[in-house]
């Protein structure tokens, strides 16, 4: 049951966080930061693909697979072209996410005022 | 008063967050994010016949949609602070970062302010992820070949 699985996996995954903020002195960008890493060091292990085959967007709505993304496209990047596609290939997967957040935050800011 | 003592003053008068329900708001959250995030996949997959990767790329772009204009609305800050690691772990977090940082810093001026605070918060996720992936990669490609 996926639905069940991606609910189950994302918000472990965001239960983690939480524990991590409240009994650490870590702030949230600490934690996103970890688990970016931690995201590429499980798709090195070849364990966060098999996460999206059982959670489905369980495993992709999370920072986590930002790091999935970021290896995997570095992986290609090399099969393709080469040591170059280590550079020349790294953020072609992740460029969705960066891409979006950077134009619809900047359209948004235009429009809209701080409420503070 | 010495540093000892202080520090007991500190502990005693800082308001104690109640952790275990802290850790089941995150966990509902997120979850529902999550689940929502897959009834929106299985559509798109099967009413409009996107393949999987088509289809958590939209995903994607729709949350981070989503997360800027409720953080430019200004719902999005309150509902940080109640629920936390729930809406910041998902991507939803980045989208706030950055959308937040550009509304703080856009009286500051266009180049000085916004342009320069842009990646203020989520800077970091970028920077680390892309270290550590690059220097992964090469690992992976020697190892696995």
């Amino acid at each position: 049951m996926i639905f069940f699985n991606a609910f189950l996996l994302s918000g472990l995954i965001c239960m983690l966080g939480q524990i991590i903020l409240d009994n650490t002195k870590l702030t949230p960008g600490h934690v996103t930061s970890m688990f970016t890493v931690f995201g590429a060091i499980l798709s090195f292990f070849g364990i966060y693909k098999k996460l999206i085959e059982w959670a489905g967007a369980g495993a992709t709505v999370v920072i986590s697979n930002f790091g999935h993304l970021l290896y995997q496209a570095g992986i290609e990047g090399f099969h393709e072209f080469g040591i170059l596609g280590f550079f020349s290939g790294l953020l072609t997967k992740s460029s969705v996410a960066i891409v979006s957040a950077i134009i619809f935050s900047f359209v948004f800011t235009l429009i809209f005022k701080s409420k503070d | 008063m010495n540093k000892d003592e202080y520090k007991k003053l500190v502990d005693q008068l800082t308001p104690k967050e109640n952790k275990m329900r802290n850790a089941f708001v995150a966990f509902l959250v997120g979850g529902f994010i999550g689940f929502i995030g897959q009834v929106i996949v299985t559509i798109m997959t099967t009413s409009f016949e996107m393949e999987l990767v088509e289809a958590c790329s939209w995903l994607c772009i729709l949350i981070i949609f989503v997360a800027s204009l409720l953080t430019s609305l200004g719902f999005f800050d309150n509902w940080v602070t109640k629920v936390k690691a729930g809406l910041i772990v998902p991507t939803t977090g980045f989208a706030h970062s950055i959308t937040s940082a550009a509304l703080d810093y856009k009286k500051e001026g266009m180049i000085t302010g916004l342009g320069a605070n842009f990646f203020k918060l989520a800077g970091s996720v970028l920077l680390y992820g892309i270290i550590a992936s690059f220097f992964l990669a090469i690992f992976g490609v020697i190892i696995y070949g």
